[in-house]
């Protein structure tokens, strides 16, 4: 390795430059129509969550109501069979959900970046080791496994299914990172740092993931809807108390309470298209980040357009 | 060579790991479960199955190493132990009859899901920025975040329920002969196409974004760009030269998207009473059948492990780099 040679012409190229280019990146992210889009749905339901004891004028469990009512002025989302108002219902549900999404998502994250960074930074016997873990955790099937996870603990609230996929959901995130730290780890900055004696964990935190954000962003949301999507799933097959409120508990009572077979479709429709918007906000906002800062994405091809101009980039 | 030992390797320690984890698991839990079980069946089981139960759950008062040889020798052997929700039938014999539901259902909407979502892909990425490239990758977005058990509702409210089109509950009618023939044959088909349209739908839009993808950046490779200026054909260009090689990507993607496919399988069949894998573990666990959930998360890891490892392969036949280079795991 010429380390010394690079480092000598070069002597501060810590992070600065590096710097500079992340706030050009976000600039250009807060500008993007598809990720105002995103950055708009995902809003909304934040602020539904935020403001739940606000918006909903009834207790979700009360069954005080006319039973299988339609959408109307008094019941936005109609009531359930027992009588119970559906927003109200759908409304708190977005809380509980939007905390196990973000929650989830977030200790999926921690951990996929940790095991990732810290096996890619490492290499050797660790980063074996680690991989083959990783790479356990990546095909083995997650739902099944919570599956067995919830079949010995009963009766969980939406917060321990939060713990608990996140737990099991992190290997996608470390492979990432895995790969990302390894073509990092060569680098004359990293080098630089190494040799100016600083500690494994301050390069790992303050030298590399610096220069991941943008997959660290978009790992996160996945994260996030992964979380969402296992919650609900795994309050549809009646893992989680039933008397907790969520949008998988609420898909859980519909198919209990024969929605499908009676025609109330106001009970099983918002949380489904609930789920899909959120999914769709954070698709939106990675697809931003995606042609931001992928260059081949970016420069766009212009097979079609060859003769028109040159540079339509912008 | 090289490549196949690390790969059976990973294999082998992989199976390894979903055994020991099933062994683990319920050791781990606070209050033993099969206390509980124990308890509640004293009495309503045969001495020999009363045995097997307390093999399994580790009632017996061997040291743990020795129960986890026990564990593993029965596993290996085929010995998943006894259901007790259809006692007598053991675990392995459930397997066997639900199996083929699941891999069938799975199985075609994934082929069905690759193809369509392959060529789509290819097509949006050729007419990059036209109408359908901004449109359809968003569209598939949305589909992409539904959950499995909510687009089976749908499929199974809309076309099951309202317009009375198809069966939406079990694998086949009551009313035909299960076995080789004409009627039972085409009552499976007739069942099956909303378990296989629920996984084609959340299933469809990663392949077409991936493809997508990774045709953009093949199109940008200098052979293409040389072809181009050959003056090869429109068609040929965009099949045999781009598509082909943006097509390895997808087949690790399959390796990684087979675990998300099988969990919603889980969902599906429960939606639809379908009678697979997946449903089964369901009644297993809200039967509180602790050899069967240990039986069928152990068949379900193990089909996707070995799917992954058939992927693998294929992919070195596919790739040579694979087979010269360094092993890439």
């Amino acid at each position: 390795m010429t380390t010394g040679a690079a480092t000598e012409k070069r002597p501060v190229v810590r992070g600065n430059p590096v710097k500079r280019k992340r706030f050009r990146t976000l600039r250009a992210f807060v500008k993007n129509p598809r990720a105002i889009a995103g950055m708009m749905i995902l809003g909304l339901f934040a602020g539904i969550a935020i403001f739940a004891p606000l918006i909903t004028r009834y207790n979700p469990q009360a069954s005080v109501f006319l039973p299988m009512q339609p959408p109307s002025a008094a019941h936005w989302f109609g009531t359930t069979n027992t009588g119970q108002d559906l927003f109200s219902q759908f409304v708190w549900g977005t809380q509980a959900t939007m905390m196990v999404g973000i929650g989830g998502g977030l200790i999926m994250t921690v951990l996929g970046v940790t095991i990732g960074m810290y096996a890619g930074y490492k290499g050797g016997a660790v980063d074996a080791i680690l991989n083959v873990i990783t790479n356990i955790f990546l095909v083995l099937p997650t739902l099944a496994l919570l599956i067995v996870i919830e079949s010995y603990i009963r009766n969980t609230t939406p917060l321990i299914n939060g713990l608990i996929i996140g737990l099991t959901g992190w290997a996608w995130g470390a492979r990432v990172f895995r790969v990302q730290t390894m073509s990092l780890v060569g680098r004359d900055f990293v080098v630089a740092a190494k040799l100016s004696g600083q500690s494994d964990l301050r390069i790992m935190f303050t030298e590399i993931l610096p220069n991941t954000y943008s997959i660290l962003a978009s790992n996160l949301m996945y994260s996030c809807l992964g979380s969402i999507l296992a919650e609900a799933g795994l309050a549809y097959l009646g893992y989680e108390n039933v008397n907790a409120n969520s949008w998988g508990t609420i898909l859980y009572w519909a198919s209990g309470g024969n929605a499908m077979l009676t025609g109330a479709w106001w009970w099983f429709v918002p949380p489904g298209i609930a789920i899909a918007l959120v999914g769709m906000s954070f698709a939106l906002m990675n697809f931003a980040i995606d042609q931001i800062t992928n260059p081949r994405l970016k420069s766009g091809k212009r097979r079609r357009k060859r003769h028109v101009t040159a540079t339509p980039s912008a | 060579m090289r490549y196949f030992l690390n790969r059976l390797g990973f294999l082998l320690i992989s199976i390894w790991a979903a055994i020991t984890l099933n062994f683990i698991l319920p050791r781990m839990m606070p209050g033993n479960p099969a206390e509980i079980i124990f308890a509640k069946f004293q009495g309503h089981m045969q001495p020999q199955a009363l045995k097997a139960l307390e093999l399994q759950f580790g009632f017996s008062h061997q040291p743990m190493i020795v129960q986890y040889f026990q564990y593993l020798g029965n596993i290996l052997t085929g010995h998943f132990g006894l259901s007790y929700t259809y006692y007598p039938t053991t675990v392995a014999s459930i397997i066997e009859n639900s199996l083929p539901w699941t891999v069938g259902a799975v199985g075609l909407a994934t082929l069905i899901s690759i193809l369509v979502g392959t060529f789509v892909g290819i097509l949006i990425a050729w007419r990059r920025d036209g109408a359908l490239d901004r449109t359809i990758p968003i569209i598939t977005m949305f589909f992409q975040s539904i959950p499995y058990n909510w687009s089976a509702f749908m499929l199974l409210f809309v076309f099951g329920f309202t317009l009375n089109w198809l069966p939406m509950y079990h694998g086949y009618s009551s009313s035909v002969n299960p076995g080789f023939n004409g009627p039972f044959l085409s009552s499976v088909l007739y069942h099956g196409v909303l378990p296989v349209v629920t996984i084609f739908i959340s299933g469809v839009s990663g392949w077409i974004v991936g493809m997508r993808n990774n045709m953009i950046n093949t199109l940008g490779e200098d052979y293409v760009v040389f072809a181009e200026a050959k003056g090869i054909s429109g068609g040929r260009l965009m099949f045999s030269y781009a598509a082909r090689n943006a097509l390895l990507p997808q087949v690790t993607g399959l390796a990684i998207a087979l675990s998300s496919i099988v969990s919603g399988s889980i969902l599906m069949e429960q939606v639809f009473s379908y009678p697979g894998i997946g449903f089964q573990l369901n009644t297993a666990v809200s039967n509180e059948d602790y050899p069967m959930i240990q039986g069928m998360f152990l068949i379900i890891a193990l089909s996707v492990l070995v799917a992954n490892f058939i992927v693998d392969m294929l992919y070195v036949r596919l790739d040579p780099r694979v087979r010269t280079g360094g092993a890439s795991s």
